[in-house]
Parts: structure tokens; sequence; C-alpha cells
């Protein structure tokens, strides 16, 4: 008998997992804009690099959310309550983030431009930023008492630990990003692209390094270690190493798969940590959330199971083939009236 | 105000906002779809025109359609997590499904239809704006299942505390669905109607050049006919949800009303002043016998009053929330005045497209000015029957967040703060708010100013197969 209960856990995993590698680099390529783009032809063209696809990889997310909600809803509950003003900032990144892409081209007025340039940096980088800091608290456990309820506030999740693993989904995103961009960008926009890539890379593997470290002290991911953590941890270093070894010869296709792997393998790493937990509490281990006591009845999950045998093939399949579709370079080399 | 009020505050806020959008992307999708199809068999550039003339504003809109429903997907687990704990079960499965079938396909289709212009065959370019017509009808459907569940509870057994699903297929076939759902799509494809009418005749009482007022004239026979088939069809399945409210929310029923003692037969209030503290009406203008008929298709038959059925609910449920639990909504005058705009507007909107259809027929329709000139501002009578709609079905429903089984003010999280709360709100307001004005803005340029022949673009040089920027951001 297959448990349904892994069975979720694994999707929200795979999904949480899909998403941080898509809408990852768009939040990369959100970040960079206002340094690799300096003029408006160059900003349309390095935005446009997403166009198609932003808003796709964001339903990775809001599927995620859907997902939490009918297969764990106390997970759902207590997560998003307790991480409320987070979440808060979150939105409102998302909300001037997908309104700026829309909007921007359709003045000409420099000021609106601007403003919009803006919203989608901002945008782009609060959430890259909040949700690291937003697992790493979910994996260094937060104060849950015996209602599954929240009970620390904002300053609980601010601490130096939460906000190191930050950093470091801050920085990977920005890299995996900027290899997005030199697949698909050419002319000075790219120069500028592969200027920086070095100078992001060294810091990556510096805060990757000290997250991994500071893990080890300051939650027990690596207690009863398991074999989805080892090939995950394994997997994202040497990706990372990889990463930087493509970078320094030009093989950036090679370098966006290394920068790949290692979001996949750290999702992984914090996922494999987490089992068969969702949320530990902080204040005992009798309060944590788990992937039983948070948990649909089974009649849901099966339901729910059919649905997705269903359905998540098809997404693949079709948002696959959205990336063949828009597969060549975004260049100047186009008309830019409208 | 306390942390119940901010949330309901903020909720209401941002779905009623989220509502704002929702209605003229369904719509609108499928208009343009028609459009596009149209330009596609026939090959007339002037349904291409059209196409991107429509698209356009299709397409702001749009975006703020999918900004505020980011946050609606949230916001139960930020501040609804009891709500979110007792109904998740059931509640969380339509959502999940809705983001599977739905939201991929459109944000998917709606990337290939604005960058794929010139990328595409023809017919998959086409086939993209269907998709994403079809999908935010799916997405409605799925989202009203989850809604009809909070009005008549069906398919579930209560487990410790929580509501449980036994049957996914009772809560999809919720005979709420089969009422709620054509009222509301029916209603959205009436918004699309009366927003194109509108933008139409703003544009056919200004236009010199010959073939912008032909265009003008053609979108504005699609928005008639848009709006003639929707809101026939829209007041009958909203007549047919206020007789399945008689039997499963009562309250509701004599709420919007204001029909404070039961009566047999029941007499239809056209004004009332009512005392709400006291629970009468002051000043109460009827006609006999018509509420009954309404409600039950003879001219008698009792209709519940709201003092009788509070007597009822009071008994029934004071071994769970006490002798004095009260279970009438609030602000009963909002309810009643609410369904009023509501259904007037319906048959105000219905005589509009009536009296176009007759001018169309007599072939005078694109130079009646008296015809023309008030509809921009009519575009709003949709806005207002879309938004009292939901505080009807919403606020009607209360003190209930879930009909019988949960109470909204035993819903909220419980380590919400005034702070938090106070903070999202004036936030979300803030920030929706200025997004509004920008939309508005560009609704207004693209609507009012932007030439609909100009907007063919220059013909793509073959020599380059890159991603065209013209189409795109
Ligand atoms: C009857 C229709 C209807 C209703 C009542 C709601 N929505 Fe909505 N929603 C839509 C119809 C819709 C839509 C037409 O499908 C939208 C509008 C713009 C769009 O892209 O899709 C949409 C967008 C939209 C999105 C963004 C999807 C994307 O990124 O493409 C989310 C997450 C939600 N909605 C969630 C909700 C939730 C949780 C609601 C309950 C309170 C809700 N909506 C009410
Ligand atoms: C299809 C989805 C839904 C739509 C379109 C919708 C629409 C609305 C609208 C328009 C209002 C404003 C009425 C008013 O307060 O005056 C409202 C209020 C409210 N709704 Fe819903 N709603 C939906 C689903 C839900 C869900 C799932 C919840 C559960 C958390 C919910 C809980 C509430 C609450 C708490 C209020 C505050 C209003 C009050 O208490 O007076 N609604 N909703
Ligand atoms: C004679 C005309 C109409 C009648 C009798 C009518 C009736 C109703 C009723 C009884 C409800 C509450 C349903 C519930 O709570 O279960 C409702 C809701 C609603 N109405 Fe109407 N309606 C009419 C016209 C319109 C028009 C013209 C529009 C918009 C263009 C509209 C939009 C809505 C919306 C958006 C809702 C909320 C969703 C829902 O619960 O169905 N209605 N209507």
């Amino acid at each position: 008998m297959i448990d349904l209960n892994v069975v979720w856990f694994l999707l929200v995993a795979v999904l949480f997992t899909g998403f941080f590698f898509l809408e990852g680099f768009d939040y990369g390529v959100g970040i960079l804009l206002p340094f690799v783009g300096r003029d408006d032809k160059e900003r349309r063209i390095v935005i446009n690099t997403i166009g198609p696809h932003w808003d796709g990889n964001e339903v990775w997310l809001l599927t995620a959310g859907g997902a939490i909600f009918a297969a764990f809803p106390n997970w759902y509950a207590t997560l998003f309550s307790g991480f409320y003003l987070a979440l808060f900032l979150i939105l409102v990144g998302l909300i001037v983030r997908g309104v700026a892409f829309e909007f921007r081209s359709k003045d000409e007025n420099p000021l609106w431009r601007k403003t919009w340039d803006a919203a989608i940096f901002i945008g782009s980088f609060l959430p890259a930023l909040l949700w690291g800091v937003a697992f790493a608290n979910i994996v260094r456990g937060v104060p849950i008492n015996e209602n599954m309820t929240f009970t620390g506030n904002l300053l609980t999740l601010l601490n130096p630990y939460s906000l190191l693993g930050g950093v470091v989904t801050l920085t990977l995103f920005t890299l995996h990003g900027a290899l997005f961009l030199s697949l698909k960008t050419d002319g000075v926009v790219l120069e500028r692209v592969q200027k920086l890539l070095k100078g992001l890379w060294l810091p990556l593997v510096v805060v990757v390094l000290l997250f991994v470290g500071w893990s080890f002290f300051e939650t027990d991911l690596f207690e009863g270690f398991n074999l989805v953590q080892g090939v995950g941890l394994l997997g994202a270093v040497v990706a990372l190493l990889g990463a930087g070894w493509a970078i320094f010869n030009a093989k950036y296709g090679r370098a966006f798969i290394g920068t790949g792997v290692t979001i996949v393998g750290t999702t992984a790493f914090l996922f494999g940590g987490l089992f068969p937990r969702v949320m530990p509490s902080s204040l005992g281990a009798e309060f944590d959330l788990t992937i039983y006591n948070a948990s649909s009845s089974p009649y849901t999950l099966q339901v729910m199971t059919v649905v997705a045998l269903i359905f998540v093939p098809l997404v693949l399949l079709y948002q696959g083939w959205t990336y063949w579709v828009f597969r060549k370079r975004v260049t100047a080399n186009s008309h830019l009236e409208y | 105000m306390s942390v119940l009020d901010l949330a309901r505050l903020q909720f209401a806020v941002t779905t009623l906002f989220h509502y704002i959008f929702v209605p003229l992307t369904i719509g609108l999708s499928l208009m343009v779809a028609i459009m596009q199809t149209q330009y596609v068999r026939t090959g007339d550039e002037g349904y291409k025109h059209m196409t991107k003339f429509w698209g356009k504003l299709f397409l702001i809109n749009f975006a703020m359609g999918v900004v505020t429903g980011i946050v609606q997907e949230f916001q139960f687990g930020m501040g609804w997590s009891e709500y979110s704990r007792f109904v998740g079960d059931i509640f969380g499965a339509p959502l999940a499904i809705e983001a599977l079938m739905a939201f991929f396909i459109e944000s998917t289709f709606i990337g290939l239809w604005i960058f794929g212009w010139d990328k595409l065959p023809k017919r998959i370019h086409l086939f993209s704006i269907w998709m994403v017509a079809l999908a935010t009808n799916i997405s409605s459907l799925w989202i009203l299942i989850a809604n009809s569940w909070m009005q008549n509870p069906v398919g579930y057994e209560i487990v410790n505390g929580r509501a449980q699903m036994i049957d996914f297929g009772a809560v999809v076939t919720n005979p709420n669905v089969f009422l709620q759902f054509p009222h509301v799509v029916l209603s959205a494809f009436a918004t699309a109607g009366f927003f194109v009418m509108g933008v139409s005749a703003y544009r056919l009482l200004r236009g010199k050049d010959d073939l912008e007022r032909l265009n003008f004239s053609r979108s504005l026979k699609f928005g008639i006919v848009f709006a003639l088939l929707s809101l026939p069809a829209t007041m009958w399945f909203g007549h047919l949800s206020g007789q399945f409210l008689v039997e499963k929310q009562p309250m509701k029923l004599a709420a919007v009303e204001a029909l404070w003692e039961s009566e047999d037969p029941a007499s239809l209030s056209f004004f009332q002043i009512g005392d709400e503290a006291n629970r009468q009406a002051l000043i109460n203008i009827r006609i006999p016998s018509l509420l009954s008929f309404l409600t039950y298709d003879t001219f008698d038959g009792l209709v519940p009053g709201i003092n009788d059925l509070n007597a009822y609910y009071q008994k029934q449920y004071a071994g769970v929330y006490g002798e004095d639990a009260d279970f009438v909504p609030p602000m009963i005058w909002m309810l009643y005045w609410s369904f009023r705009a509501m259904v007037g507007f319906g048959i105000l909107m219905s005589f509009i497209a009536l009296v176009g259809v007759v001018l169309w027929w007599r072939k005078t329709l694109s130079t009646a000015g008296w015809y023309l000139a008030p509809l921009p501002i009519l575009i709003a009578l949709p806005y207002i029957a879309n938004s009292t709609g939901w505080m009807i079905t919403e606020l009607g429903r209360q003190p209930w967040i879930v009909q019988g089984l949960m109470r909204t003010q035993d819903a909220i999280s419980p380590n919400l703060t005034v702070l938090e709360v106070g903070l999202s709100l004036v936030g979300f307001t803030l920030v929706y708010g200025l997004l509004s004005v920008a939309n508005f803005y560009l609704l207004w340029k693209y609507g009012s100013k932007n030439r609909i022949t100009a907007e063919i673009l220059p013909m793509p040089t073959p020599a380059s197969d890159n991603l065209r920027l013209e189409n795109a951001y």
C-alpha cells in the first residue's frame, strides 16, 4: 500500500522545486534588470526573455499553495498565519512585479518606465530574499504550540541563520537568472551579463558553504541524515562547483544546468531533512506538524492523487512546449514600436 | 476596531477588488477569441484590428486580475487559519484543482498569445486565446464549487471537529453550483458586453475616419449581442438562486428583502426605511403577495422573516453557542439596497441592450448620438451589480462563514494582532489604490485614444526569426 501522505509530501516538494527552479531565474532576471539593461531598449530585451514565461512559472507557487491547502490544511494554516507579515511582503512584491511587466511598455514617459523598472526590481528582490528566510525558518523550527498555532512574531523570523538563508536564495537566483540571460540575449546585454557571472559565483559559494556549515549547529538537518538529503547536498555542491567551472570556461548552457541542479539539490536537502515533519516546533517535538497530523483525510488525498496524476504531466508537457517555441535569443534586431 | 473587524474588512476589500477585474477577463477573453476566429476564418483585416485593440485592453485588465488573485490564494491561511483547518479537506481540493486545471493553462497560453503573433502558425495562435478563454471559465467553475460549499455544505461529515470530505462527486455537483456558476459567468459576459459597448460608443461619437467607425460599430454590435444574450439568462438564474435561498439560506433571503416578520402570503418591499436596532420596518412600500410568487411561483406561501428565523436558530444552536447568540446578518440596509441595485441594474441593462438592437434593426445604431452618449458612463452598471451581488452572497451568509457549520468569528487566525492586520490592510489598500490609478489611466489611454486601425503592426522583416519585441512588453 502506498502511503499517500508521503506521496503528497513529495508532490509539494516537487512543486516547490519547480517553482524555485523556474521562478528562480525570472526573479534573477528581474533583479539584474537595472544592472544589465542601461537604456530602455536593452531593458525591454531583458524583460522579454522572461515575458512569455513568468506567469506560468508563478503558477507553480500557486499550485504549491493549493496543494498544501488540500493535502495538509494544518500546514497551510500554521505556515501562512504564522509568517503573516513576511508573506504580506512577498505578496506585495509579486503584485507590483506582475503588473509592471504588463504596464511598463504601455506608456513612453521615462518616469513611468523607471517606476515600473523599480517595481520589477523590488518585486523580484523581496521574494527572492524572503523565500530563503521562510524556508530557513521552517527547517530551523519556529514556536508552534499545542493548538498548532504560531506563537512568535516577525522578529522571531528575523534571526541571523534565516537571514543567511535569504542571502543564499537571493544570490543563487540572481546567478541562475544571469545564466538564463546569457542564453537568451546577445550584444551588449550579453557582454554585461557575462562580466557579472564570475562576480556572482564566488560569493554564492561562500554563502552556501556558510549556510551548510551553520545548519549543522542551528538545525537538526544532519541528525538521522537520510539518502535523499545526502544525494541532494552532494548534488548541490558538485553542481555548484561544476557551474563555476563552466562559467570560467564560457560554457553557459552547462552552467545554467549547474545552478538548476544546485536549486533542486538544495530543495531536496531541506525537504529531505524535514521529512516526515512539515514544520518542526521549537517548543518541543510533540508539537511538530507532520505529514500525518497536518494532513487531510485519506479520501481527499486519494481524490487529489488522481487529479494530480492526470494534470501534472499535462502541465509539464505544454509548459515545456512554450520554452521550445520561445527558445531563440531575444535581440535588439527587431521592431520596437508600442 | 477588533482584529476580526479588520480581517473581515481586508477580506472584503481584497476580494471585491479581485472581482472588479475577473468578470471582464472572463467575458472579454471569449469575445476576443471570437473576433480572432472571425479574422482567421474570413481573413478580414478589420477583425484583426479589433482583436488587437480589444486584446490590448484585455491584457491590461488581465494583469490586474492575476496579481490580485495571488493574494486570494494565500489569504485563507493568513487571516483565516481556523477556517482553513476546518475545511481544508474540502475547500482546498477545488482550489488546488483550479490551479492545476485552469491557472496553468491560462498563464501559459496567455504568454503564447501575447508573444506568439508571428512565432506561431495562425491557427495555433488562435487556439491559444481559446485556451485562455476556456481556462477562465474552468477557473470560475472550481472557485465557485469552493464557494458553493460555504453556502450549502454537502458531501462531508464532521470528524474530530473538522469537516471531512466523504463524497467528492457531491461537492462538485452541489446544486448551488448549478445556479451560481451560470449566474456568475453570464453576468461576466454581460459585463464585457457593456464594457465594449461603452468604449465603442465613445469612439463612434468622436471617430471621423471611416475604417475606424466601421470597426467600432462592429464592436458595438458584439457588445450588444453579448449583453442581450446573457442578461435575461443571468436574471433567470438569479431568480432561481433566490428560490434556492428560501430552502437553504432563508435568513439571507429574509435579509435581502428586509423581511422582519414572517408573512404568508409575503409581500415584496420596494422601498423601506428600517430600524435595525429594533429589527422592524419604519416605512415600507410593498406589493402584496409578490415575494411569495417570486419564491414559490404561486401567490401564497410562507416566507420566514428575520426575527422568527433568529429565534429558531437561537434555539437550535443554544447548546453550541449559548442562549443569546445572534444569527442576523449585519447591515441589513446594505443587503436590501444591494439586492435592489443588482436586480434593478439587470433590468435596466437588458432594456438598454434591447434598445440597441432596435436601433441596429433600423440601421441607425452608429449615428444615434442620444443612445451612444450615455453608454460610456453606463459601463459602471454591471460593475456595481457584480460587487453588490457578492455582498449579498457573502454578507448575507453572516454570521456563518460556512452555513450552519462554522461562524466567521471562530474562523479567524488566533495569533493575529491588530498591528499585523492593520499594516496589511493599509498596505494592500494603498498598493491596490495606486495600481487602480495606473490601470484606469492605461485603459483610458488605450480605450479612448489608440487608433483601432493603426493597431496593425509593421510587417516583420523575415530576415530575423528572433522573438520580436513589438508584440511583447
Ligand atoms: C467567478 C470567477 C472568480 C472568482 C469568484 C474568483 N476568481 Fe480568482 N480568478 C478568476 C476567476 C475568479 C479568473 C477569471 O480566472 C482570473 C482573473 C484574471 C486571471 O488571470 O484569472 C483569476 C485569477 C486568480 C489567480 C491568479 C492566477 C494566475 O496567476 O494566472 C488566483 C491565485 C486566484 N484567482 C484565486 C482566487 C481565489 C482564492 C478566489 C476566492 C476568494 C478567487 N480567485 C475568486
Ligand atoms: C469564490 C470565492 C469568494 C468570493 C468571490 C467572495 C466574495 C466576498 C465578498 C464580495 C465579500 C464582501 C462582503 C462584505 O463583507 O461586505 C466577502 C466577505 C467575506 N468573505 Fe467571501 N468570498 C469568497 C470566498 C470566501 C472564502 C473562501 C472565505 C473564507 C475564509 C470567505 C470569507 C469571507 C469573510 C470572512 C468576509 C468578510 C465579510 C464579513 O464578515 O462581513 N469568503 N467575500
Ligand atoms: C433579476 C436579476 C437578478 C436576480 C434575481 C439576481 C439574484 C441573485 C441572488 C439571489 C444572488 C445570491 C445568490 C446566493 O447567495 O446564493 C445573486 C448573486 C450575484 N449576482 Fe445576481 N441577480 C440578478 C441580476 C444580476 C446581474 C445583472 C448581475 C451582474 C451583471 C449579477 C451578479 C451577481 C453576482 C456576481 C453575484 C454573486 C455570486 C453568486 O452568488 O451567484 N446579478 N444574484
